[in-house]
């Protein structure tokens, strides 16, 4: 925008129109893909998830009871397995949405591939730390080589793993394709190194993180609240992704556009002055 | 594709001339690192040494394999050659598994020689040399089919080196598992460890990248 509205002062030549032309294109996309990535829907959306992380914070913290052998540190729990399940959720969206995308080829599909894993990285760090720091407490240690916490963390790398493949310097539809291959294979291996760990440990010891803790009504119904929180908070975060995403992808294209049509006004301005010599 | 592969390797020599001396060297490195103390295991009294040796066995041999991959998509990396085997009418399927078998054949010669040298540098016993034997082909076909396809995801550009071991090491954390639990059992005989199992493990996890491998290199050989 810049650049044309500079050159048009010194604009005496036609290419000088093409940059211009683009513009009104440019305002015009703008019109369809807003300037944020804020909607009516996910104003509301932001607003529930506010309002329900404002009653797991109610919940957890206040009305209900500390349990009975871990006191006041089940409360970590409100927010951990909620992470927990986002974390999952989002890795396998990034399947789904994988395996759409190679047999579609459809932008959407791979965009939100991208957005799933990479909230879904977010939330298994969330995961990770609040589980060691529950785990202090009530194990005493901040790790233990559990299948479960071993099993995860090797996910975690491998999710940081599919992200890094995202963002290779290559040409767009390879990368994305390269990374839905990887998004499918990647949850395969989530199931493999499961069992293989948990098998690993189940020779030597069983599992030591068991949730048999019996909850009462009101600490079931504080989880749920933090599930249901976490969800929101998980679909809020999903649609701005996806919409950065997409705005970026929108960017690219426009400036491979203008620097297209900037080449292409260079080539008639040498090609003018061949001519005049 | 595997002939192709293995006749490069025969005239350039990288694998007998870096790779193998680097895997050896770890080896050297884990021995210089590890205290010589003696442990009481059971009935058994060994070094540390010597009761880790399986697993420094198999970290060794995982990081020779980083670099045999590396090599083996840096050979197709000029001229586009991949593409070129691709127009020349070669299944991709042929391509995934004829690299992962070429890989393979150098990978099982190299830890032959690293075995050897463990034994010598670590003074381990060998109770059931067959168990070893199918552990390493089975544990080395895994490591060669995840990794030829987690190598072909990041090969052609330049984050290559440093994406390919945080893409294979994860994967393989199965392989690590089972190879390093059968080659327990195998020079110890130890009661508790089903060395047997963890080979079955291993014979899994090979024939799943076998499958995974030859339906997704279709899609990756495409246009890369």
């Amino acid at each position: 925008m810049t650049i044309s509205d500079s050159s048009s002062g010194a604009g005496t030549e036609a290419q000088d129109s093409a940059p211009q032309n683009a513009a009104p294109d440019g305002a015009s996309t703008g019109d369809s893909t807003p300037a944020n990535t804020g909607s009516r829907g996910t104003r509301r959306l932001g607003v529930a998830a506010l309002l329900a992380t404002a009653a797991l914070l109610l919940f957890g913290l206040v009305l209900s009871p500390p349990e009975a052998s871990q006191a006041e540190a089940v409360r970590l729990f409100y927010l951990h397995l909620p992470s927990v399940a986002v974390a999952y959720l989002g890795f396998f969206i990034t399947m789904v949405a994988s395996i759409i995308y190679l047999r579609k080829g459809s932008l959407f599909w791979d965009l939100v591939a991208g957005s799933a894993a990479e909230i879904g990285v977010v939330f298994s760090a969330f995961m990770l730390i609040s589980g060691s720091l529950w785990g202090r407490p009530t194990w005493g240690v901040y790790w233990v080589w559990d299948p479960r916490l071993t099993s995860t963390t090797v996910m975690v790398v491998m999710y940081i793993g599919y992200l890094a493949v995202r963002r290779l310097e290559l040409p767009p539809e390879v990368r994305s394709r390269r990374a839905a291959v990887l998004g499918i294979v990647s949850f395969l291996n989530v199931i493999v190194v499961r069992y293989s760990v948990k098998w690993w440990r189940g020779v030597h010891q069983g599992e030591t993180v068991g949730l048999d803790t019996q909850m009462d009504g009101l600490q079931l119904f504080s989880f749920f609240v933090g599930l249901v929180a976490f969800m929101l908070i998980f679909a809020w975060m999903l649609i701005h992704r996806f919409r950065i995403s997409w705005l970026r992808h929108e960017i690219d294209e426009q400036a491979l556009a203008q620097a297209l049509a900037e080449r292409r006004a260079e080539t008639n301005a040498t090609g003018l002055l061949g001519r005049k010599n | 594709m595997a002939g192709k592969d293995l006749r490069i390797e025969f005239t350039s020599r990288v694998v007998t001339a870096q790779i193998l001396p680097f895997g050896f060297l770890i080896l050297i490195m884990f021995g210089l690192a590890i205290p010589p103390e003696l442990l009481v295991v059971g009935d058994a009294r060994r070094s540390v040494l010597e009761e880790v040796a399986p697993a420094l066995f198999w970290l060794a041999v995982l990081l020779s394999a980083l670099m045999a991959l590396g090599r083996a998509f840096a050979v197709e990396a000029h001229d586009g050659n991949l593409d070129a085997l691709r127009m020349a009418g070669i299944d991709p399927a042929g391509v995934f598994l004829g690299k992962a078998l070429a890989v393979t054949a150098e990978l099982v010669m190299v830890e032959i020689v690293l075995g050897l040298g463990a034994f010598v540098v670590f003074d381990a016993p060998l109770a059931n040399p067959v168990m070893l034997a199918v552990t390493i082909v089975l544990a080395t076909a895994g490591v060669t089919l995840a990794g030829t396809l987690y190598a072909a995801l990041a090969a052609g550009q330049r984050a290559r080196d440093t994406l390919v071991p945080l893409l294979v090491l994860p994967v393989l954390a199965p392989v690590l598992l089972g190879a390093t639990l059968a080659t327990r059992d195998a020079l110890f005989d130890e009661p508790g460890v089903a060395g047997w199992s963890w080979t079955m493990l291993l014979a899994v996890f090979a024939l799943l990248y076998v499958g995974v491998g030859t339906l997704a290199f279709g899609p990756l050989l495409e246009e890369t």
